[in-house]
Formats: structure tokens, C-alpha cells, sequence
């Protein structure tokens, strides 16, 4: 139902924007019609971000091409290192809004602004679209070898709020403020998206990691707002961690954990950890939700800028990324047609790019998910 | 900055606030004049033969049990130390607020070096933590754990060998916060030029007097770019004073990701409080667990040595605690006396002792009981 009311709200604003009339009998279509229909298309934002972005965006289109996926890409250049090549972050931001979905590489954040903001690029479009939930599924992929297997956890941040918010001051010289906020509007929304994303999952448990011993009011503002959330899920067991504790957990034991929920700077922490554990920045994605719109990037945030031109970097993170937007913008067929690719040349353990202790390039790798795209005989 | 102006005018919670705020200032002032006085001691140890007193506060839980492993090997490798055991139970002082009591402040500041084992913090008994409380009493400013693989004890990390060096004072841990109106609260992260500099000057002297290679700076500056971005500023200048040592700035998240691929990239790591909390006992997980890692607190008024483990209650009085962290921590207090062959002959003997897996206590996967573990070392002690 709430996917068919998005497809007639597109379509609406596809009308507004002047696409030709004839497309509205397809909301009567059944989803799979749509699918098998050549002329539908679905356009999606894509901002190909700093580093290796533009090549592992390159990849993905490659192999959409390959599939013959039918997603048209509106994309802009968005940057923080190059301000002068960047799209203005209002016309990128309408964009999304519009489309609705959205292919993001990461961004580089400098240490210094060249206008002297504390705000990043990133908190910029995370606050103009309200992107307040990143979920990142961290899962171990079969034929990457590392010290641990059998991973499987979801982590779900809170990333409008907190540490992130871009309020310094140096009110003496030498001695800086920085404010971390917390409000229990947005920690009972994060604690509700993570309780529903448990349930809607079928996930058994809840973890909420905090450092409220020591930040009493900001850290206990928001265990309390979980705690109150966890109330209303009696089905799924609720479990609270010290932050330091929990990387420790992790690093030894990632195995127990399920779900976990987190204010900002601890989903910061904690993505990259858990990332650290599958393979590394190359093979983990994520996607960051906002009411209306999602954007999918990559799980741990690295742009990898040392590999540029290089070839070597890993593309798996993104492709994965591109097949969980499939499935979001109901074309799970191509979805999982290119998932299932990625996992069988990560099993085969042929074709395997640097990060993952192989010698194959960036492209060899594309190639070899499209040499296995199980493509449907028409 | 708008958030903060309407903290200024909020009466009844800005009275508060300015009140820590500049209770904060005088102690980082305070903090500054001993500041000169402390760097010219980090240099110069303590060489003597005559004994030397050293306060002991056993703690609570395992901790007495550990301490008496900790004195008994320590009187079999004959170290010129002569132990001053004190109590930190809480007690009622004039002011009526339960702290810590005098005798044990005393003893510490005429010794200047304790050994501590796990103290119990009650939650709701009224007062605040005992282990802050020393921090505050002796300005404890930088927190050392070097986290080193133990051969003997596999974990999935092999060759881990890095130096956590943490800001004590500080940063996220400064309590200051308060409720704006219902439902917002604001947490303060405070970073000081003085702090900043100090803990980094110590880094480097560290990485020289250990024979470390790198400094790595851990930092968010991207995010948090003044406080961060000061922080860094002061590594960054402090380099520069010592150019021997190799120095690198990398992202928190960065660190995470690379020490679980690769901890051997790593050496020395400096960082701001919450970053080092974090991150120190994520690398005792790398090396199994806090029962293994030892931890240092050097301060203006002193040095505190401790295992950061918890007391645990469960298993106390029943010789099953193993006393490794106390222990390695004693010989990191040796080593900052000055006392180094002594330190590394007890430190061989408990390495070799995990080593040869005969007398392992029940978190390492042995059956043997603390005492028995002990009595190994110190066989082993007496034989070298």
C-alpha cells in the first residue's frame, strides 16, 4: 500500500513537471508490471562525493547498464574540497526531496572550512533533508577472510544532534567550548526508527549505547528516551552499554549483538568498528533515512583519496548500496540479480581488489559482477 | 552560538553554569603554574637504592587479594619499596559531603606514587566516584595503557603493541551540562591550549623515554573543529619541539577501523578523554580483556598506578582473581621510579609464567587459584 502511494505521489509530481499524461494508467499496474515495462523509469539523485566516489560510481553504472536496470541517474557534483565545481547545496537538496532517493559517495570534510563554518557539507544536506536515522547493516560476507565470521548487526545512528551540531566558541583564548545537544524528541525518534526497523526485520534485540555514567543529563536524556520506547515494544528485549565497553564487546565478541542504537558520535565510533571487523570502508554499506527520502552511501565514511586514479579501490560497498536502492525503489529483481553477483565473485574468491588481500582492480571487479549477473532471457 | 546566548539569559540555569564554568578556569590556571615545575620532572627520575614508600590503596572486591599477590612478589624480587596501605572508603568530612579520607591524601601527596586496585563507586550513595575524585586530588592529567599482546594467550590479535595516551582532566568529562528548557540538554565538551599542550608534551617524552618510534594524534577535528582543531594545533607544535619522533594525525573513526585490521600500524596514540576511554579499552579487548592491561595516571601531584578491571564481587574472597593488570601495573610504577632492572625481571617472570600455561587463573582459561599463579611468578622471581 505505502509503496503504491509513493508511486502515485511520483507520478503526480512527474505530472506537475510536465511529464507526458499517458504514464498515469500505470498506478493501476500491478508492481511487477511496472517492473517488465521498458518505458518505466525511475530517476534517482546520485552525488558521486570526493576520493574514489566518481570511479565506484562509474562501476555502478556500468553494471546497471549491464542489467539493464531501469534507473536514470540525475547526478551533481557536491563537494566541500572543491567548493568552486560544487552544486549549491539547495538545488542537490531539491533534488533528493524530488526524487526521493539517492546515491551518495562520501564527502570529504576538511579540518578547516575555507569560509570559516564549523558545518560540514554533510551536516549541511543531513539537516536540510533531516536525514536523522543511518542504518548500517554490517554483515560478514562469505569468501572474505578475517578474524572473525558470523557477524550480523545492524547499527542505527543519530545523526542530526549531538556532538555534530557545530556549536564552538572560544570564549577565552585558548579554552574552546563545544556543545553536544540532546533533545528527547529526537532521541525517542531514533529510539522509535530502531525499535520499528527491529520489528519490521524480525531482529530479537535492542542495544543502546550511551556513556550516561559520565554525560548524566545529555547521554541519561537519551536512555531514558529509549527506555521509555522499549515500553512500547514488549516483543523485542531492550540492552544498554556503556560505549566504551561496547567496542571492547565488539572487538571481541561482535557476534552478540543484534540491533544497536546510538546518538552521533557513538554510531560514528561504532560503524567504523564494526566495518573494521567485515573487510573494511570497501564492503559495507549503509543509507541514511528521513521521513520522505533516503540516501544510500557507503557504512564507514572514508574517501579513500590516496587511491584516486589508482584503480584498486573496492566497489562492493557501493554496488551494494546501488542493490539496496533497488529494493527500495521496488525493483528488487535488479536488486538482488546484482547482490547475489556481488556474493558469488566475493565467494568465488577469483576476482578480489586490494582491501580484501587480492591484486584485481576496481574494474576487474566490475567485471566480473557483470560476467555474473543472472540476466533473465527475455 | 545562539543556543549559548540563550543560556546567558536563562537565569536560574546560567548562575550554574558560570559558577563550574570559572570554578574550571581558576583550577586550569592553578593547573598552569605547576605546569613548568612538572615538565622539567618528567625527565629526570628517581634513582636510589635506599627503599622508597609507596601508598597502597587495596581497593574493594578482588582488590585486596590482588594487592597481597602484588606485595608478595614484590618482596620475593626484594624491590627497595615499603608499602603504605591506605583506606579510601568514603567518610563524612567538615563540610558534611562524604569524600575521601584525609590520611590516604596525605599519604599519597608525601609519597607521590601509589599503587590502586578496583575501587566501587555505589551509584545513588551520595557520593561522586571515588577513582574521579583521586583524579581531581591529584591532577592526575594523562592516563597511560600500553595494551602488548601476551604470548601464551591467544587472541585473534597477535602482535598488538600500541600506547594509549589520554587526556584526564577535561573534554567531555568536564560535567558541565544542563537542561535548557524541558527535554534539550547541553553537554559541554571543554578542550584547554594548557591541557592540549601538556598531555602532548608528555606523549612525546614518552615516546622518547620508551623508545617508541610515532606519535599518532586521534582527533575529530573534521567534525569538531575548533575544540578538536585546538587540540590538534597543540600536537601539531609539539612535534615540532621533537623532531626524533615520528607524528601522525588520524580520525577516530579512521583508528577504529585500521586497529581491527591492522593494530601493528599503530604505536603511541594521543587524544582528547572520551576518545582515549574509548579507545584504550577497545585495544585491552584486542589483547583479551582488562584483566591483562595495566594502567598509569601521571599527575602534577603525583602518579597513580591501577587495574582498570572492576572488583568483582562475584568471584572475591575465593582466590580466583587473576592479579596480571595490578601486577604489570606495579611494574609500570617501577618503571616511572626508575627501578627498571627490578621491573623487568618480575615482568619476565609473569610473562613467562602465562607463557607456559601451567598455573592459569579461570579468565585465561586455567583452573589454578590466584595464590598458586603467584607462587609461580615468584619461583620464578627468585630463580632469575
Amino acid at each position: 500500500m505505502a509503496v503504491r502511494a509513493r508511486n502515485v505521489s511520483k507520478l503526480l509530481s512527474k505530472v506537475i513537471n510536465g511529464v507526458p499524461k499517458g504514464q498515469i494508467r500505470q498506478l493501476s499496474a500491478e508492481p511487477a508490471e511496472i517492473e517488465s515495462r521498458p518505458d518505466f523509469r525511475t530517476t534517482c539523485t546520485m552525488i558521486p562525493g570526493d576520493g574514489v566516489g566518481p570511479e565506484l560510481m562509474y562501476s555502478v553504472q556500468e553494471v546497471f547498464k549491464a542489467a539493464g536496470v531501469p534507473v536514470d541517474f540525475e547526478a551533481y557534483f557536491f563537494s566541500e574540497v572543491n567548493p568552486t565545481l560544487s552544486a549549491p547545496l539547495e538545488k542537490v537538496a531539491e533534488s533528493i526531496s524530488r526524487n526521493r532517493v539517492c546515491l551518495k559517495g562520501i564527502l570529504a570534510t576538511p579540518d578547516y572550512s575555507h569560509t570559516g563554518e564549523l558545518q560540514t557539507l554533510n551536516m549541511k544536506l543531513r539537516n536540510a533533508l533531516d536525514l536523522y536515522a543511518n542504518v548500517v547493516h554490517v554483515k560478514s560476507l562469505e569468501g572474505v577472510k578475517l578474524r572473525h565470521s558470523g557477524i550480523d548487526c545492524v547499527i542505527i545512528r543519530e545523526q542530526t544532534e549531538g556532538e555534530y551540531s557545530a556549536l564552538e566558541h572560544e570564549g577565552v583564548k585558548g579554552v574552546v567550548e563545544c556543545l553536544k545537544i540532546v533533545t528527547a524528541k529526537k532521541s525517542q525518534r531514533i529510539a522509535k526508527f530502531a525499535f520499528d526497523y527491529a520489528t519490521k526485520n524480525g531482529r530479537k534485540r535492542v542495544t543502546a549505547v550511551h556513556k550516561a555514567n559520565i554525560m548524566k543529563l545529555g547521554d541519561g536524556l537519551f536512555l531514558r528516551s529509549c527506555e521509555e520506547i522499549a515500553k512500547l515494544y514488549p516483543k523485542i528485549e531492550f540492552e544498554k552499554m556503556i560505549v566504551d565497553n561496547c567496542t571492547m564487546q565488539m572487538v571481541s565478541n561482535p557476534q552478540q549483538f543484534d540491533v544497536m542504537v546510538t546518538p552521533n558520535l557513538y554510531g560514528n565510533i561504532v560503524d567504523n568498528l564494526a566495518s573494521g571487523l567485515v573487510g573494511g570502508a570497501g564492503v559495507v554499506a549503509g543509507a541514511s533515512y528521513s521521513a520522505n527520502c533516503v540516501v544510500f552511501e557507503p557504512g564507514a565514511r572514508h574517501t579513500y583519496s590516496e587511491a584516486v586514479g589508482k584503480n584498486v579501490a573496492n566497489p562492493t560497498a557501493m554496488l551494494l548500496c546501488a542493490a539496496k536502492m533497488l529494493r527500495h525503489v521496488n525493483l528488487p529483481r535488479y536488486g538482488d540479480m546484482i547482490r547475489s553477483a556481488i556474493e558469488k565473485v566475493l565467494k568465488d574468491g577469483k576476482v578480489k581488489t586490494k582491501d580484501v588481500g587480492g591484486q584485481s582492480t576496481t574494474q576487474q571487479f566490475t567485471y566480473a559482477v557483470i560476467n555474473n549477473l543472472d540476466i533473465p532471457k527475455a | 552560538m545562539r543556543l549559548f546566548g540563550h543560556l546567558r539569559n536563562a537565569k536560574s540555569h546560567s548562575d550554574t553554569f558560570w559558577n563550574k564554568l570559572s570554578n574550571f578556569f581558576s583550577n586550569v590556571t592553578e593547573t598552569d603554574t605547576n605546569l613548568k615545575h612538572s615538565a622539567q620532572s618528567l625527565g629526570n627520575r628517581l634513582f636510589s637504592s635506599e627503599s622508597r614508600k609507596c601508598t597502597l590503596i587495596p581497593g574493594h572486591g578482588i582488590g585486596p587479594e590482588i594487592s597481597a599477590a602484588v606485595q608478595k612478589i614484590f618482596a620475593a624480587a626484594n624491590v627497595p619499596i615499603e608499602w603504605e596501605s591506605v583506606d579510601v572508603t568514603p567518610v563524612k568530612g567538615p563540610d558534611g559531603k562524604f569524600g575521601i579520607p584525609q590520611a590516604a591524601i596525605d599519604s599519597v601527596n608525601r609519597n607521590k606514587i601509589g599503587l590502586k586496585g578496583p575501587l566501587m563507586t555505589p551509584v545513588g550513595k551520595g557520593y561522586r566516584s571515588l577513582n574521579l575524585a583521586l583524579r581531581k586530588e591529584f591532577n592526575l592529567y594523562a592516563n597511560v595503557r600500553p595494551c602488548r599482546s601476551l604470548e601464551g594467550f591467544k587472541t585473534l590479535y597477535d602482535e598488538v603493541d600500541v600506547v594509549t595516551i589520554r587526556e584526564n582532566t577535561e573534554g567531555e568529562y568536564s560535567g558541565i551540562e544542563h537542561e535548557i528548557v524541558d527535554g534539550v540538554v547541553q553537554s559541554i565538551k571543554l578542550i584547554t591550549e594548557e591541557a592540549s599542550r601538556r598531555v602532548a608534551e608528555f606523549a612525546f617524552q614518552y615516546a622518547i623515554d620508551n623508545k617508541r618510534k610515532k606519535v599518532t594524534a586521534v582527533h575529530k577535528a573534521n567534525i569538531m573543529r575548533m575544540s578538536d582543531g585546538l587540540f590538534l594545533r597543540c600536537c601539531r607544535e609539539m612535534a615540532k619541539k621533537y623532531p626524533d619522533v615520528k607524528f601522525e594525525e588520524r580520525y577516530l573513526d579512521t583508528v577504529c577501523l585500521n586497529m581491527v585490521q591492522d593494530p601493528t600500524q599503530y604505536d603511541v596514540l594521543v587524544m582528547p578523554n572520551l576518545y582515549g576511554d574509548i579507545l584504550s579499552d577497545m585495544c585491552a579487548g584486542l589483547i583479551g580483556g582488562l584483566g591483562l592491561t595495566p594502567s598509569g595516571n601521571i599527575g602534577l601531584n603525583g602518579a597513580l598506578f591501577e587495574s582498570v578491571h572492576g572488583t568483582a564481587p562475584d568471584i572475591a574472597g575465593q582466590d580466583k582473581a587473576n592479579p596480571t593488570a595490578l601486577l604489570l601495573s606495579a611494574v609500570m610504577m617501577l618503571r616511572y621510579m626508575g627501578l627498571n632492572e627490578h621491573a623487568a625481571k618480575i615482568e619476565k617472570a609473569c610473562f613467562d609464567t602465562i607463557r607456559e600455561a601451567k598455573h592459569l587463573t579461570g579468565d585465561l582459561g586455567g583452573k589454578s587459584k590466584c595464590s598458586e599463579f603467584t607462587n609461580a611468578i615468584c619461583e620464578k622471581v627468585t630463580a632469575a
